[in-house]
């Protein structure tokens, strides 16, 4: 017996919004640093929407704003104007409802793998039990490729490792949205790559809603279903968009051979060399 | 690899301290025959070693005694209890003098107590003060102009203070012990406080963040993020307030008359015999190696709890 799906809306025309319900909305979002020579503006009324489920890319020159933008969206960094909605709630403070990869791993070296993604677990499931606590951190360690490497100290794994430590961390507390600020941008080629493939994979079984920062064009085609381009500052916009029309699950392999990878490419780096 | 190989790192690494050693020792004695004081002629190495045995060889002959007077004790009040067994027997404690080592043990006890002071005024105003930009804007004027006080200048303070204050003269813990202590924690503690508000002001922004975003409480976030930071900092201020305190004590002790190193100095001074002079060097010696264990010690519990490598 064949039972079928409930269809998710009734009404037609609204089945396409409901199944991409908006996961985080930026309204006229503004940024100004105050400098001894007047003010600086970084972004000026920038409008974004990503949807639940979507994976978004904002590409830009160094120093156009977009790591400003994410830490505006982590709640690490102030708004000067506008407003950031998180599912329909406006961002006031950092949250561990908003994961962060940060560029640099950021563990407390101090600590094991293990503790460093069970610090997040504890605030996150206080009121779960001591070995299911447990079992959610080994669990996207394991994910993250760690399994063997849940009690050593982070201080003694190497810098591709401890990004991985990073991505579980911020998996394991199960976010809203996940931020990753050129989470790549500190390790050597090869490493990069395989973590690419690390984080599509934990990210294609969570679909956790993910904002990626990068300079990295191929990066951005191969992680994303959306390219956001911001304009270089002062004042930074968005400047343009991309849809990445490749379908899920990838394979770097299959990708590269595509010929459509390559008109997305030459659509990125034109709008970064102009 | 032949055994001549094997060998050379080892020679390469203590030939230069040896010949150094063996040069400084050869000076020391030639310079000493050159110089008469009112107290003889100037020790050389070998008087002053012959002087360590001597000190040496007078300790373990009074802890002999002392035992040979506690058995006596013993004997005696066996046989009071014997005539009449409802006797009250006092016991008397042994009141030889102190022995060097009794004297280094004494100056061990001050400088671990002033220490203790030290770290514990020390660590909380530092954590708060690294914490707080406005309480450290408070202090810093404060420290700045506390710190480079000698212990000289605070020590007849520190006795007026403790003397009026401590009235009871228990044997367990003598004024003169107390002066010595405070005295060596008021010159030590600044190192403390000052790398511990650096360290705590100078945690990794990164971290902070981490903090911020799993919404740990203060409490957590101090004991789980800002210590463990900051205790590599803590400890080599605490590494660098030890060495201060050991210095400052033997200056304390000679003023304060507090029976430790420092005061076996200032009497050996006073009482000018001509072994005086061999003897203080003993003591030169004897505080130097002790500094330098000290120093050791910190440098071992500093890699204990670092996360990062201790240079030193």
């Amino acid at each position: 017996m064949i039972i079928e799906k409930p269809i998710v809306s009734e009404i037609p025309g609204t089945a396409k919004t409901e199944q991409r319900a908006m996961a985080l909305d930026v309204r006229k979002l503004t940024k100004i640093y105050p400098t001894p020579n007047g003010e600086y503006v970084v972004l000026r009324d920038l409008d974004l929407q990503v949807w639940k489920e979507e994976f978004v890319s904002i590409i830009g020159h160094s120093g156009c704003g977009k790591s400003t933008l994410l830490m505006m969206i982590a709640g690490l960094t102030s708004i000067s104007g506008g407003e950031i909605l998180l599912e329909d709630r406006r961002i006031e403070e950092p949250g561990p409802d908003r994961g962060i990869v940060f560029q640099s791993p950021s563990l407390f070296p101090w600590m094991t793998a293990l503790e460093n993604v069970m610090l997040g677990v504890n605030q996150v499931f206080p009121h779960a039990t001591k070995a299911q606590r447990f079992e959610i951190a080994a669990y996207y360690l394991d994910k993250v490729g760690l399994g063997d490497a849940l009690d050593r100290k982070a201080s003694a794994l190497s810098q591709g490792m401890q990004q991985r430590v990073g991505i579980a961390r911020a998996f394991a507390l199960k976010p809203k949205v996940l931020l990753l600020d050129e989470p790549f941008g500190m390790l050597d080629s090869l490493t990069r790559t395989e973590l690419q493939d690390v984080l599509l994979e934990v990210w294609s079984k969570e679909k956790t809603t993910a904002i990626m920062i990068t300079h990295d064009v191929d990066e951005s085609i191969f992680l994303s279903d959306r390219v956001i381009m911001m304009t270089s500052g002062p004042a930074a916009i968005i400047g343009d968009e991309l849809d990445i029309r490749i379908e899920r699950p990838r394979l770097r392999k299959d990708v590269l051979e595509r010929s459509s990878y390559y008109e997305y490419r030459r659509h990125l780096i034109n709008f970064l060399e102009h | 690899m032949t055994p001549m190989k094997s060998i050379s790192p080892v020679l390469k690494k203590y030939t230069p301290p040896a010949l150094a050693i063996a040069l400084f020792l050869m000076a020391w004695s030639f310079g000493a025959k050159q110089i008469e004081t009112s107290l003889g002629q100037v020790p050389g190495p070998a008087m002053v070693l012959d002087q360590a045995r001597i000190l040496w060889q007078e300790h373990v002959a009074e802890r002999q005694k002392a035992r040979e007077f506690y058995e006596r004790q013993k004997d005696r009040r066996a046989a009071m209890l014997e005539v009449n067994p409802s006797a009250t027997v006092a016991a008397v404690s042994y009141t030889g003098k102190p022995t060097y080592v009794d004297q280094i043990l004494t100056s061990l006890k001050t400088v671990f107590m002033g220490f203790v002071i030290a770290s514990l005024v020390a660590l909380p105003i530092g954590i708060i003060c690294g914490l707080s930009k406005t309480v450290m804007r408070a202090l810093n004027p404060l420290i700045q102009v506390f710190k480079p006080v000698s212990p000289l200048a605070w020590l007849p303070i520190v006795t007026m203070v403790v003397s009026a204050v401590y009235v009871t003269n228990s044997a367990w813990l003598p004024k003169s012990f107390l002066i010595s202590a405070i005295t060596v924690s008021l010159c030590s503690l600044w190192a403390t406080l000052i790398n511990t508000a650096m360290g705590v002001a100078s945690v990794n922004p990164d971290y902070i963040n981490v903090a911020r975003v799993l919404q740990l409480s203060p409490l957590k976030k101090t004991f789980k993020v800002l210590l463990p930071a900051t205790l590599p900092l803590i400890f080599t201020g605490l590494r660098i307030s030890l060495g201060v305190g050991w210095m400052v004590l033997i200056a304390s002790e000679m003023l304060a008359q507090n029976p430790g190193l420092g005061k076996f100095i200032w009497d050996e001074f006073q009482n000018g015999s001509s072994q005086s002079l061999a003897k203080i060097m003993v003591a030169v010696f004897t505080i130097g190696l002790i500094g330098f264990v000290l120093d050791r010690i910190m440098v071992e519990l500093q890699k204990r709890v670092s996360f990062e490598r201790v240079h030193a």
